[in-house]
C-alpha cells in the first residue's frame, strides 16, 4: 500500500529540493501541508483569467469567479457529506471557525450555571474560546479527562457530560496525541442532554473520509492548509437549522440583501454569514485540493499513512531513551508523532533533524495544557501525509540516532 | 553528514554550561525577579538578582529550555557578576548586536557567551539564545523590580496556527 502513492509524490515541486545539503524530507505535516502543481495551477489560472468579486457583477468574469467560488462550496459540500451546500460557510480557517461558534452561536444557548465541556488534548483554539465564552456568560468549563494512554476517557465523558451541559467540543483527530476520538459516541452523549456537538476537524478531514452526518455533529471546523489547500481558507461546517440561529460576526458585503437608513436585511445561508469579498482565489484553491484528493480516495490516505506509522513506530520504540507519547501501537493512531529523547530538549533534537533535512515541529503545539498533563515542556513531532515514503521514514529514523550519537559525543 | 554543520552551534563550552549550569537554582531573597516565557516552544526561564552597592552580587536563574537558552543563561550569569546595571545593559545590547550583526566583531565583553556567536547561522534558534538577556533587561528596567512576567516575541519562528 505504501508504494501505491509514491508517484503522487511527482505532483509537489516544494519537496525536490535540497536543504542544507540533503533532500527535503518534510514531516511537519499536521502544521501545514504542501500543495500539488493542481492546486497553484488554480491558483495561477483564476488570477490570470478569471478574477472578479463573486455575487455582485453581470459581467462574464463576475460570472466565471462565482460559478468557480459556489463550485468549490458543493465539492466541500460532498467531501464532507453534508446534507446541503449551504451548510458550508467558507472561513480563513479552523481558528476563525471555532471563535465564530463560541462567539457567536454560544452565547445564544449558554447561560450562567450552565457547563461547557471539552477535553484536555484541545488545541489552543478549541479551548481558549470556550474559556472567553464561559468568562463571560458565568458558565462553567470542564474537562474529559484521558486514559493513560492518551485516548479520551468515555467513562469520564459520561460522568462528565450531564443536564447542565450545553456544548461539548473535541477534537476529531488529536495534533500531538494522534488519537481518533470517538465523536459519534460522544455526540449521542450530549444530544440525550440537549446539548451541541462542536468538533474540531483540523487534523482529520485531511487524513480521513469524514462524514459530518454520520458524525451526527452540529458544527465542525477545519482548514483548508492542512489538506493542500491554500492558506487562509477554512471551513465552518453546521446544521443549517443552528446554523440559522447564529447571528454574524461580520455585517456588510456580500452578506447583505437590503440597506435601509435604520434596518439592513440579510442574504441567505450560507452568504449571511460571509461577510465582505471571502478569500475567493483560496476558496477555489481548496476545491482544487479536494479533486486532489477525492482522485486519490481518502481511504486510500488513510491506509498509506497507516503503513507509514506501523512501519516508524517499531524503529522509534527501538531507540533507547526515546518516548513515544500516546498510544503504542500504529492501529489507534493517524500519522502524527510526537516524542522526545531523554536528555535532549526538542529543539535542539529538530535542529540536528533539520541539519539532516528532515523538518518536524518542535515546541507545544499549540497545546499547553496537554503538554502538563504530560508533563513535558514540549514534544518534537513528525507528522506524515500522501507524499510521504517509506525512504522518508527511514531517514528519519537514522537523523535521530545521528543527533542522539552527535549529543552523546558530545558531553550528554 | 550535514551534522557537522551542528558543531558550529554546539560547541563543547555550550555543552559544558548546558549540562553544569552555573548560578542555576533560587536565591534565599533577591531584589529583582523576572519570569520570561518563550511562547513558541514554551520554555520558561525564571531570573533572580541581588544588587549591593550598585553591582550584582548575587543571580540566579531556573526554568526549562533547550541546550542553547540554558548555556546562554548560565553564561550570561557568570558574565554580569558584579557588573553594574549600566554595565550589564551595555552586555545586553552587545549581546543582541551580536545575533544579527558582523561575524568579525570583537564580542569580548560578553565574557563565554561570545561564543554563542554561532547561534546567528541557525535564525530558528536565536530567540533560544536571547531568552536570559531578554529576562535580565526587562528586570533591570521593571518599575517594581518584581513579579514581572513578559513573553519574549522578536525573532519569530514558526509557529503552528489551527486555521
Amino acid at each position: 500500500m505504501v508504494n501505491q502513492l509514491n508517484d503522487y509524490r511527482r505532483d509537489f515541486p516544494i519537496l525536490k529540493q535540497i536543504v542544507n545539503d540533503e533532500p527535503l524530507v518534510y514531516l511537519d505535516n499536521a502544521a501545514t501541508t504542501q500543495k500539488p502543481q493542481a492546486v497553484i495551477d488554480q491558483l495561477v489560472t483564476y488570477y490570470q483569467k478569471d478574477n472578479a468579486n463573486v455575487h455582485r457583477g453581470v459581467h462574464t468574469l463576475a460570472e466565471r469567479a462565482t460559478a468557480q467560488y459556489e463550485a468549490a462550496r458543493t465539492k466541500v459540500q460532498k467531501f464532507i457529506h453534508a446534507a446541503e451546500s449551504a451548510e458550508v460557510i467558507f472561513t480563513k480557517g479552523t481558528t476563525q471557525s471555532l471563535n465564530w461558534v463560541a462567539g457567536s452561536f454560544g452565547p445564544t444557548v449558554v447561560e450562567a450555571g450552565d457547563e461547557i465541556v471539552i477535553s484536555v488534548m484541545e488545541h489552543h483554539s478549541n479551548l481558549v474560546p470556550w474559556q472567553q465564552l464561559a468568562q463571560q456568560t458565568g458558565a462553567q468549563l470542564r474537562y474529559i479527562d484521558l486514559l493513560p494512554d492518551g485516548q479520551l476517557d468515555l467513562d469520564s465523558a459520561r460522568q462528565v457530560i450531564g443536564p447542565k451541559t450545553k456544548i461539548v467540543s473535541l477534537a476529531h483527530a488529536s495534533n500531538v496525541l494522534g488519537v481518533i476520538n470517538p465523536i459519534k459516541t460522544i455526540a449521542a452523549l450530549v444530544h440525550a442532554q440537549g446539548g451541541y456537538m462542536v468538533v474540531d476537524g483540523a487534523q482529520a478531514v485531511p487524513h480521513m473520509s469524514v462524514d459530518v452526518q454520520a458524525l451526527d455533529a452540529d458544527f465542525y471546523a477545519f482548514s483548508g492548509h492542512k489538506m493542500l489547500g491554500p492558506t487562509g481558507i477554512g471551513v465552518l461546517y453546521g446544521k443549517q437549522a443552528f446554523l440559522e440561529k447564529m447571528p454574524p460576526v461580520e455585517y456588510g458585503g456580500e452578506m447583505i440583501d437590503f440597506v435601509g437608513l435604520q434596518v439592513a436585511t440579510f442574504k441567505e445561508l450560507p452568504w449571511r454569514l460571509e461577510g465582505g469579498t471571502p478569500n475567493i482565489a483560496g476558496a477555489i484553491g481548496l476545491g482544487a485540493a479536494v479533486d486532489y484528493l477525492d482522485q486519490i480516495g481518502m481511504a486510500n490516505i488513510q491506509a498509506h499513512e497507516q503503513a507509514l506509522v506501523t512501519m516508524a513506530l517499531p524503529k522509534l520504540q527501538a531507540i533507547d531513551g526515546l518516548t513515544i507519547y500516546g498510544p503504542q501501537t500504529a492501529a489507534q493512531r493517524t500519522g502524527v508523532i510526537a516524542f522526545n529523547l531523554d536528555n535532549l530538549h526538542p529543539h535542539d533534537l529538530a535542529t540536528a533533524l533539520d541539519m539532516q533535512g528532515v523538518a518536524v515541529r518542535a515546541g507545544h503545539h499549540c497545546a499547553q495544557p496537554l503538554m502538563q498533563w504530560l508533563n513535558v515542556a514540549a514534544t518534537a513531532r513528525a507528522s506524515f501525509y500522501l507524499y510521504n515514503t517509506e525512504a522518508d521514514v527511514e531517514t528519519f529514523v537514522t537523523a535521530i540516532q545521528a543527533a542522539k550519537e552527535f549529543f552523546q559525543d558530545g558531553t550528554f | 553528514m550535514a551534522l557537522s554543520k551542528l558543531d558550529n552551534l554546539y560547541r563543547q563550552v555550550i555543552l559544558d554550561h548546558s549540562q553544569h549550569p552555573h548560578h542555576h537554582g533560587h536565591l534565599k531573597t533577591a531584589d529583582y525577579e523576572i519570569e520570561l516565557r518563550n511562547p513558541t516552544c514554551g520554555d520558561v526561564l525564571q531570573l533572580e538578582l541581588v544588587l549591593e552597592d550598585d553591582q550584582i552580587s548575587q543571580i540566579a536563574f531556573s526554568g526549562e529550555g533547550c541546550t542553547i537558552s540554558q548555556a546562554s543563561a548560565s553564561m550570561m550569569t557568570d558574565a554580569v557578576m558584579h557588573k553594574t546595571p549600566a554595565q550589564a545593559e551595555a552586555m545586553i545590547e552587545r549581546f543582541s548586536d551580536m545575533m544579527i550583526g558582523d561575524r568579525d566583531e570583537d564580542w569580548s565583553l560578553l565574557e563565554d557567551a561570545a561564543i554563542l556567536q554561532g547561534v546567528q547561522q541557525f535564525p530558528a534558534r536565536i530567540k533560544c539564545a536571547t531568552l536570559a538577556w531578554k529576562a535580565l533587561h526587562k528586570a533591570l528596567k521593571s518599575d517594581d523590580q518584581r513579579a514581572t512576567t513578559g513573553q519574549i516575541m522578536n525573532h519569530a519562528e514558526t509557529e503552528e496556527t489551527n486555521e
